[in-house]
């Protein structure tokens, strides 16, 4: 390990100890917001995991984040939480296996189409399931588990999430992901199983994704099949993860970040009309930033010495 | 790794920077009080909003500030008002309610619409103290959750109490010989469908009703001839759909097609809208439906008017949850009158141990609850009365055989 990277792991640690504190220090309007944020980031980088590299845009986040949220629902008050959350994220990864074996070989927008109905399709299922088997619709998460709790549990899960990621990038496993970004075909023929790595990909992100509904349901009180598979939330995090740019690992949260703030404050000056100037926002974003925030920052970084240079060669 | 460094400090900067914006607002004077609700101006709950919640908000505060504000004291404070729109979410209720209590300092908070919401924010009000009238919300936990939040109010009651009403009212219908016994039910697969069938089941069976069809449906079913001709052909004499507004208002306009005319004929939610009024004239007269109000108290109808004066194309209420939402801000004002300032505690208890008078007549609530609900309506001659419970004040006779449908 160099230096540098001795020098920024440091700071992040330092950087995570600090967030650790923030629910001593704010009040529980800011703790609420900061609960979005830590959400977002780790909705949109998980989503940016698995979608930067191969380039299929999902739109089956809600389906895991309610399944998660539906977990606790039912499990919530029978056993221990970190049992509940054991069981939450194995429910996510089994049903990601499922659908990554079955689906990951359609490409472009059949998969768009296919992860947007597999939500509702879920949701319909716990419907079914409910109306004929249980005959309750509504289920109450009455757990003991404050808003520090959560917020502390979605600040660990995000560390895990930037862990996982940073580790990926480094191994086979990311190099071989990012061949298979590039180039499919060429990728098969390096002997590279493209399916297995896809499929462990999309179960590993998917994973998060439930954990995130999970640790996020005893929030909600009241849990029903519209609440917890909102397909807003889906949408919701596709449009961050492309602002920010989801070919980095931090591209998703530059996205996530603001545009929580964003819609935060719009909901607040602008109570009745927030949601016409979200979608205002959203076409200027289209349109302004097409490769993201990320996209941005870089072509400023390809930009400036090109600059100097040429002054250079002029004097 | 660089980038995880950035991120966390934007992540810092961005919560220290969003709690440094909220340190304004110290404690001033009491030169108003300070109202604050968050409300489904969109999303799949703006639709009930609109018609049972947000007209009443309005008129209450247009009414209160016109006659000078609230009594506190000796003197009359005006009513501010702080709204967000929930979008009809949760978690955006729950932030919204936060940003109330803890940025906008709001003295009171006014509920949401719908069971779910209310329900979302049920914690936060206990948390922070504050009491919360849910006046929208059925459900069959409200006495576990009025215990549990003691603050919390449940005006419209439990969907067991609605069931068990209608098969009191049948009971007594067909000990008089006005009605058979076989019951058609057909419900949609939500929350108040089945919630209302499942209690419904068992209460018809234990009163030895022959159930001959029971199904569901799923939300948003558009064509609902099939549901109808079956139960059609089955020739029920009672025919019970524990539907929601679009439903409620297809399956109305199927039977008259069809031209199925059980004796009674109850429909859900949506029943006791003014729409319902309008879209089937005449041929409302004679359906049942959930909610009814007392239409002929000089009380009812003088709300009746000042919500057609007051709301937006002169809307009128909804014979359900409209007169008790409006009858929950008068508990309020006359709790927050009778403590004499901004104390909610005290507020809290007066609610609890006080009477109130109000749109629907004396109110006195018993473990947060009140003691007396209206559970079955029906349409006569144009407008919306109780039937069920017989023993409510202002009960109407009902109205059975149902007449047969008019041609349009």
């Amino acid at each position: 390990m160099s230096s540098t990277q001795i020098t920024t792991g440091a700071i992040c640690l330092a950087a995570v100890v600090a967030l650790a504190f923030a629910p001593m220090i704010v009040d529980a309007y800011h703790l609420a917001l900061a609960i979005s944020l830590l959400q977002f980031t780790v909705l949109a980088t998980a989503w940016g995991m698995f979608s930067g590299p191969t380039r299929y845009v999902s739109l089956a986040t809600t389906a895991f984040f309610g399944v998660g949220a539906y977990t606790v629902a039912v499990l919530g008050e029978q056993l221990p939480w970190s049992l509940v959350l054991l069981i939450a994220a194995a429910i996510g990864a089994v049903m990601a296996v499922i659908v990554g074996l079955s689906t990951l070989r359609l490409s472009g927008v059949h998969f768009v189409i296919f992860t947007f109905g597999l939500a509702e399709l879920v949701r319909q299922i716990v419907v079914w399931y409910e109306v004929n088997m249980t005959r309750v619709l509504g289920r109450y998460v009455f757990v003991d588990i404050t808003q520090n709790d959560i917020y502390w549990q979605l600040l660990t899960l995000a560390v895990i999430v930037f862990g996982t990621g940073w580790l990926i990038a480094r191994s086979r496993f990311g190099f071989a992901l990012r061949i298979i970004g590039e180039d499919e075909t060429v990728a098969r023929h390096c002997g590279i199983n493209v399916t297995i790595a896809k499929v462990a990909l999309f179960t590993i992100t998917a994973t998060f994704m439930t954990l995130v509904g999970a640790i996020m349901a005893p929030r909600f009180t009241y849990i029903e099949p519209s609440i917890a598979f909102n397909a807003t939330i889906s949408f919701e995090v596709v449009i961050m993860a492309l602002l920010g740019g989801a070919h980095r690992l931090w591209g998703p949260a530059l996205g996530a970040i603001p545009l929580t703030l964003l819609f935060d404050f719009l909901s607040a000056r602008f109570p009745s009309t927030s949601t016409l100037i979200m979608g205002v926002v959203f076409l200027l974003i289209v349109y302004a930033l097409p490769s993201g925030v990320v996209g941005l920052w870089e072509k400023l970084k390809a930009w400036r010495p090109t600059a100097s240079k040429m002054r250079g060669a002029q004097a | 790794m660089v980038s995880a460094v950035k991120r966390l400090a934007a992540g810092l900067l961005a919560v220290v920077g969003a709690a440094s914006v909220g340190w304004d607002g110290a404690a001033e004077a009491q030169t108003s009080v300070k109202i604050g609700y968050a409300i489904s101006r969109t999303g799949p709950a703006a639709g009930g909003a609109a018609v049972t919640t947000i007209p009443n908000y309005e008129l209450w505060v247009k009414e209160v500030n016109a006659g000078g504000g609230l009594k506190l004291g000796d003197k009359r404070v005006p009513i501010e008002v702080v709204q967000y729109d929930d979008r009809s979410s949760a978690e955006e209720a729950a932030k919204a309610l936060e940003r109330l209590i803890t940025q906008d300092k709001v003295d009171f908070i006014l509920p949401p619409w719908g069971t779910g919401l209310n329900l979302a924010v049920g914690p936060i009000l206990n948390k922070a103290g504050y009491p919360h009238i849910a006046s929208t919300a059925v459900t069959d936990r409200a006495p576990e959750l009025a215990k549990r939040w003691p603050n919390s109010f449940w005006l419209l009651g439990t969907s067991a109490d609605a069931a068990k009403t209608l098969v009191e009212l049948l009971v007594k219908l067909r000990t008089e010989g006005k009605i058979g016994d076989t019951v058609a039910m057909a419900s949609i697969a939500d929350g108040f469908g089945i919630d209302l069938s499942g209690a419904a089941r068992p209460a018809l069976t234990a009163a030895k009703f022959k159930l001959a069809y029971d199904k569901t449906y799923p939300v948003g079913t558009q064509d609902l001839s099939p549901i109808i001709n079956e139960v059609k052909a089955l020739n029920p004499d009672v025919f019970i759909a524990f539907s929601y507004p679009p439903d409620t208002i297809a399956i109305t306009e199927q039977s008259r097609i069809s031209g199925f005319n059980p004796k009674i004929f109850y429909t859900g939610v949506g029943t006791a809208f003014p729409l319902f009024k309008q879209k089937f004239g005449a041929n409302a007269e004679g359906v049942m439906g959930i909610g009814g109000w007392n239409g002929d108290s000089p009380a009812i109808k003088d709300y009746l008017a000042r919500h057609k004066a007051s709301a937006a194309n002169g809307a009128e209420p909804d014979r359900w949850a409209s007169a008790v939402t409006y009858a929950g801000l008068q508990m309020l004002q006359q709790a927050i009158e009778r403590v004499g300032k901004v104390d909610r505690a005290a507020v809290i208890n007066d609610l609890q141990s006080g009477t109130f008078d109000t749109v629907i007549g004396k109110v006195k609530l018993e473990n947060n609850m009140p003691t007396k609900y209206w559970w079955v309506g029906q349409w006569q001659d144009g407008e919306f009365y109780g039937v069920g419970p017989s023993g409510n004040e202002g009960a109407r006779a009902p109205v059975v055989p149902k007449p047969a449908w008019k041609a349009q």
